[in-house]
């Protein structure tokens, strides 16, 4: 196989280190393709990484239910009911969908979005109040700056303890003061702080200005029955949200005597959508940043093309002795189209060094995410694979016009005395 | 070792023929060092050309070590041409960044010898024309008459049947011309075929056979008497 010629090597490498300079200029074209290749799908890969950082610790496959108000007259009732669900409605639903994987039942304090008045020594905060259940922390994860996020023992056991947003406590705190075991006080009721999150700089469906107590807790302070708010579901990775999402509202339509065609009675949010809106964006992206990157490779590769047939023109001669020397139009072609696929795989690699270079300079200077979604900025493995594989094959394509053009030149007009 | 019979050569000039060779019959025996001479245009290049199979005749007969040399395409060409021939020409044509040794050594690699071979062949070659301390040197460093010696001993590399030197004198002055035609009178002794094209009498005088071509035939084919170069140099 001639592939592992040494000779055939040797004779390459000797060819292209002796013309040095006409080498690095041959291989321009495809460094700077490869860079930008490799710069637009390492900068696609961060954003993709960045949105992907965005929405870690919020579970992509679930949705949100609430209640609205009847559009429909339906069995006696009359249009513009207020729907209200309670807390049995979750075990119902838990126990008739099994793809549900977690719910979460939640009760607000004060009407939808409403603020409530939270004291501490004389210090107000306009807050949202929660009853939550710890399952919460599985659907949007809370970033905890301090402390803990409720358990089950506080569920049990109503404990008189809550987790205060970040803004809730510089209202409600000097800066610097220590606030966890502190009490605040809603509507004459007393908690203990035992944990402070931050606002998770993703989508924030709580806000940052939340307190979250026990349900359990909420229900005996405020009287809250068996009234539930809304439900945070999770589904189960493999079903699709809509599916269940349909189920849900099914079952509830029936149990509320709402009428089946009536759209506005349930509220509910599917988070999958927008998870989908963005991976398809991420996809468009990457799928275009390697569409344009190709392209580049493919005229650094002519370009390659272009200098090799420039060479062939000026090493008419050298081609013509080395043919009266006994090399076969084979060997010539063969010599010409190593000779691009080198320089080409040669560049190649220079290229997506310096790329992965200025890459990992990207990574360092706005890599952590926190401004906008750029995000370990990077090519993957099989991306470069690919394109090196890509970028190799269309060498020898693109190698085999010099190549025909030097066994062209017939060796007695290369030798021809001028 | 080359037999010619009737050899007819044109080429196409626009709406006209120009005939080159009109019929060359001409036989070379092993050993024989035969000047071509004749003036530009008579088709001693042309002659050399076909006899280098670097061009095709028209029509006749070419016989190589009794081989026909016939239809050839370019890789049967270039087989023969790397198995039979060892080729020297007027400007050197050697390979510029290439030093002498790899110049030397660039028909042994068309022909497959290995590198250490290679190598040893090239030196041993380099030592017959008296340049091997230049070995690792570019042709660009070497003088003309050092340039025709590597090119000599890159002809005879790989021990061709027959010599062919297309004016190997043309672009040397005449001491130089006299040392390379003393190289090749050596060569020659050795027993070895060599063809001279050249329009220099006193270089024809030093081979053993001059032919003299006009206007695409032989017009003449003597014996003479060998003028050694030596007594010049």
């Amino acid at each position: 196989m001639w592939l592992f010629d040494k000779d055939l090597w040797v004779e390459i490498f000797h060819t292209l280190g002796k013309n040095m300079f006409r080498t690095f200029l041959t291989m321009l074209g495809v460094i700077f393709a490869m860079i930008i290749l490799v710069l637009l799908l390492g900068s696609a890969n961060g954003m993709s990484n960045g949105f992907d950082k965005v929405f870690a610790g919020t579970a992509s496959n679930s949705l949100f239910v609430w209640g609205q108000s009847t559009s429909e007259p339906y069995k006696g009732f009359e249009r513009g009911r207020r729907i209200r669900y309670k807390i049995e409605d979750a075990d119902i639903l838990k126990k008739q969908i099994p793809e549900i994987e977690v719910l979460a039942p939640r009760i607000e304090l004060g009407s939808h979005r409403g603020i409530v008045s939270v004291y501490r020594k004389g210090q107000t905060s306009g807050s949202a109040v929660y009853g939550d259940y710890p399952e919460i922390d599985n659907i949007t994860k809370k970033k905890l700056v301090e402390g803990r996020f409720l358990n089950n023992t506080d569920i049990k056991e109503s404990k008189k303890v809550c987790v205060i947003g970040e803004e809730t406590y510089k209202l409600l705190f000097e800066k610097g003061e220590k606030a966890i075991g502190q009490d605040i006080r809603i509507n004459g009721i007393f908690f203990s702080v035992v944990g402070i999150f931050k606002p998770n700089n993703n989508i924030n469906i709580d806000g940052e200005n939340a307190v979250f107590i026990p349900f359990t807790t909420f229900q005996k302070a405020f009287n809250s029955g068996d009234r539930m708010g809304w439900m945070a579901i999770a589904v189960e990775p493999t079903t699709k949200v809509t599916f269940v999402e349909k189920q849900i509202k099914d079952i509830l339509k029936q149990k509320y005597n709402i009428h089946p065609d009536d759209e506005r009675a349930i509220g509910s949010f599917d988070m999958s959508e927008i998870f989908n809106n963005i991976s398809a964006f991420t996809g468009v992206l990457k799928g275009f940043s390697f569409f344009v990157g190709m392209f580049t490779l493919l005229a650094g590769v002519i370009a390659i093309s272009n200098i090799l047939l420039i060479t062939v023109k000026e090493r008419t001669k050298e081609i013509g002795v080395r043919r009266a020397l006994g090399a076969t139009p084979k060997v010539v072609k063969r010599q010409i189209v190593v000779e691009a696929i080198v320089l080409t795989a040669f560049a190649g690699l220079i290229g997506f060094a310096i790329s992965v270079g200025f890459l990992a300079i990207a990574n360092s200077l706005w890599g952590s995410g926190d401004d906008f979604p750029f995000v370990k900025p990077m090519v993957s493995i099989p991306q470069f694979t690919i394109s090196f594989l890509l970028m190799v094959t269309l060498s020898v394509l693109i190698g085999l016009i010099p190549a025909n053009r030097a066994i062209r030149i017939r060796p007695i007009e290369a030798l021809r005395e001028e | 070792m080359i037999e010619i019979k009737n050899l007819h050569k044109s080429y196409k000039m626009g709406s006209n023929s120009l005939h080159v060779l009109k019929g060359i019959n001409f036989s070379v025996e092993e050993g024989e060092l035969v000047a071509i001479m004749g003036s530009s245009g008579s088709g001693k290049s042309t002659l050399l050309n076909i006899l280098g199979m670097l061009d095709g005749a028209d029509s006749g007969e070419y016989n190589l070590d009794n081989v026909p040399i016939k239809d050839l395409n370019e890789t049967k060409a270039a087989q023969y041409r790397n198995k039979f021939l060892g080729f020297v020409f007027q400007s050197f044509n050697l390979i510029n960044y290439k030093n002498a040794m790899e110049n030397v050594a660039l028909p042994l690699y068309y022909q497959k010898v290995n590198r250490k071979e290679r190598q040893e062949k090239s030196l041993k070659y380099l030592d017959q024309v008296g340049l091997k301390e230049w070995a690792t040197h570019l042709p660009s460093e070497l003088s003309g008459g050092q340039k025709q010696r590597v090119a000599i001993a890159r002809a005879m590399a790989a021990e061709p049947k027959v010599l062919l030197a297309d004016e190997p004198t043309g672009a040397l002055d005449s001491k130089t011309s006299y040392e390379v035609m003393d190289l090749i009178q050596k060569i020659n002794d050795e027993g070895n075929t060599i063809l001279v094209v050249t329009h220099e009498p006193d270089i024809a005088e030093m081979c053993k056979r001059i032919v003299h071509l006009k206007d695409g035939v032989i017009v003449e084919d003597k014996k003479v008497e060998q003028v050694r170069a030596e007594q010049y140099v």
